[in-house]
């Protein structure tokens, strides 16, 4: 029988998943407007996820810098182009390469961090523990963490984007004798509102797929601790994945109308 | 030991009609019935497996039953809406197996935290005073800013009851309340739950495996076996009971 197919349950399975997942996702919307509203844990998420998140994004962004400016030196001096290296690299990174790659190492750190402690609140039944103390746990635990990772995750963003021109800026002022304000001049002469908002418009919806994933994977964990972990690394898989899809949408559509 | 609540004359707090649960085939209740008088401590005992914790998330609205009719202090849970369910979940007190105390919280956050969600029922003003005499009733008032991975199981335990308790609930939950913990331990939290129902006059229905837990504290009993209450009676009287299936629970 073709329906005994692995290949067939598999192809089951995702959109059984992902209807599943659309759900949540449903969920969500109609409690996020519903009271009584979750001030208190919704700033308490943020801090944890912006706060605690600074300093994985700051050395990221920063080494993503140097990087990426050590890399390309050699084939802009080829060219003789080494001039365009400041707006070369502020254009790459504020419009694709910061958003994608601090994206990713959310998705890593508040992604995983989700699934992990909704998981372990299920098995231990603290979230039953919730719900029996007349506490709606999907309006406590899921909307104030997806709203939180929507609204971090721009914040975060433009901080790695930020630090990773200074790593950028640190190379060139080492190698090409360039100061940090002509640098800085010239990043700014170089960046368009037409870069800047689509990129930040996107990682709110980054910051949604993070959120909302790893909830999901949490708050349906199920097979004791095993499961925990199952739903920790699921999130992330699944985070990195929906991250470039929404990028490849964000990227289409943006080249529509700029 | 104590004399059974002399039934009749009780309020019904509580009462479970001809209710089935099933998991595909897997039947777990199958017509179940049961009745909770005011004032009683009520025993509840059954095979791993047999539907008890299924049975006792029902009560509280963490299960639906796919036949029957549950009514909670003479509401019909199943009628009500989930504003409704949250109100009268107040007025139940549930202890979990594993404690299911909030592990990113301290002990104090841990008791207010039904409080901050019931401020129509209490006022917060109080919440400190609260915290304090749910803490004191379980003889631990120095836990409250202590984090839950830093007390005992049996510590844990008692904090999970002090939170059941602190919104001062007229029914009392206990999902095997002395499982997994010492002898000298468990000793000590059937004591606390016989005190506590004292002196709050509450009404308990007690998941055990534990014989010492069912003899110490029941007015009543019931054997839970293949999805129905197979028998009901006074310790005395099931423990002295011939019939093997009775029998086989009250064996060392």
């Amino acid at each position: 029988m073709g329906t005994n197919l692995p290949f067939y349950a598999n192809v089951t399975s995702f959109f059984e998943e992902a209807g599943e997942l659309a759900r949540f996702a449903g969920r969500f919307f109609m409690e996020l407007f519903s009271p009584p509203f979750e001030f208190r844990e919704l700033l308490k998420q943020c801090y944890n996820m912006g706060n605690r998140s600074l300093l994985l994004v700051g050395v990221t962004g920063f080494i993503l810098g140097l990087v990426f400016t050590l890399q390309s030196r050699p084939t802009l001096i080829e060219f003789g182009a080494v001039a365009w290296m400041p707006s070369m690299i502020s254009i790459s990174i504020v419009r694709e390469i910061g958003p994608v790659i601090i994206a990713l190492i959310c998705a890593g750190r508040i992604g995983s961090g989700i699934g992990a402690e909704l998981g372990s609140m299920r098995v231990t039944e603290q979230i039953d523990a919730m719900e029996v103390s007349g506490t709606n746990p999907f309006k406590f635990l899921v909307v104030t963490r997806i709203l939180a990772a929507i609204l971090m995750l721009p914040v975060l963003v433009i901080f790695g984007d930020f630090i990773a021109l200074i790593g950028s800026a640190i190379i060139e002022h080492i190698k090409g004798d360039v100061s940090f304000q002509l640098y800085f001049n010239q990043v700014f002469n170089a960046l368009e509102y037409s870069d800047l908002f689509p990129a930040t418009i996107k990682t709110f919806f980054f910051g949604f797929a993070i959120g909302l994933v790893g909830c999901f994977k949490g708050y349906n964990s199920k097979k004791g601790t095993a499961g925990v972990g199952k739903a920790s690394n699921a999130a992330v898989v699944y985070t990195s994945m929906l991250l470039f899809v929404i990028d490849f949408i964000a990227v289409f559509i943006a080249d529509i109308f700029y | 030991m104590e004399k059974p609540v002399p039934a009749p004359d009780k309020k019904i707090v509580l009462q479970i009609k001809d209710v089935y649960k099933a998991f595909g085939d897997l039947k777990v209740l199958n017509g179940f019935n049961l009745v909770l008088y005011e004032g009683e401590n009520l025993v509840l005992m059954g095979k791993s497996g047999s539907g008890k914790s299924v049975m006792i998330k029902c009560l509280v609205g963490l299960m639906e039953p796919d036949r029957g009719s549950i009514e909670v202090l003479g509401n019909d849970i199943s009628k009500l809406a989930r504003h409704e369910m949250d109100e009268l979940r107040t007025e139940i007190g549930f202890l979990f197996q594993g404690s299911a105390l909030y592990d990113s919280m301290t002990v104090g956050e841990n008791l207010e935290f039904p409080l901050r969600r019931h401020t129509k029922k209490f006022d917060l003003k109080n919440a400190d005073g609260l915290v304090h005499e749910a803490l004191e009733n379980v003889g631990l008032p120095k836990t409250v800013d202590l984090m839950p991975a830093e007390l005992s199981g049996g510590m844990q335990r008692r904090i999970a009851l002090a939170r059941a308790l602190i919104l001062q609930p007229k029914i009392i939950l206990y999902d095997e309340p002395t499982t997994g913990l010492d002898p000298i331990t468990s000793k000590e939290i059937i004591e606390l739950m016989k005190t506590i129902q004292k002196k709050y006059n509450t009404s308990s229905l007690i998941i055990t495996h534990d014989v010492d837990c069912a003899r110490v504290i029941s007015n009543r009993m019931i054997l839970l076996l293949d999805g129905i209450n197979y028998a009901e009676g006074t310790f005395e009287e099931l423990s002295t009971s011939d019939d093997p299936k009775v029998q086989a629970f009250f064996k060392n």
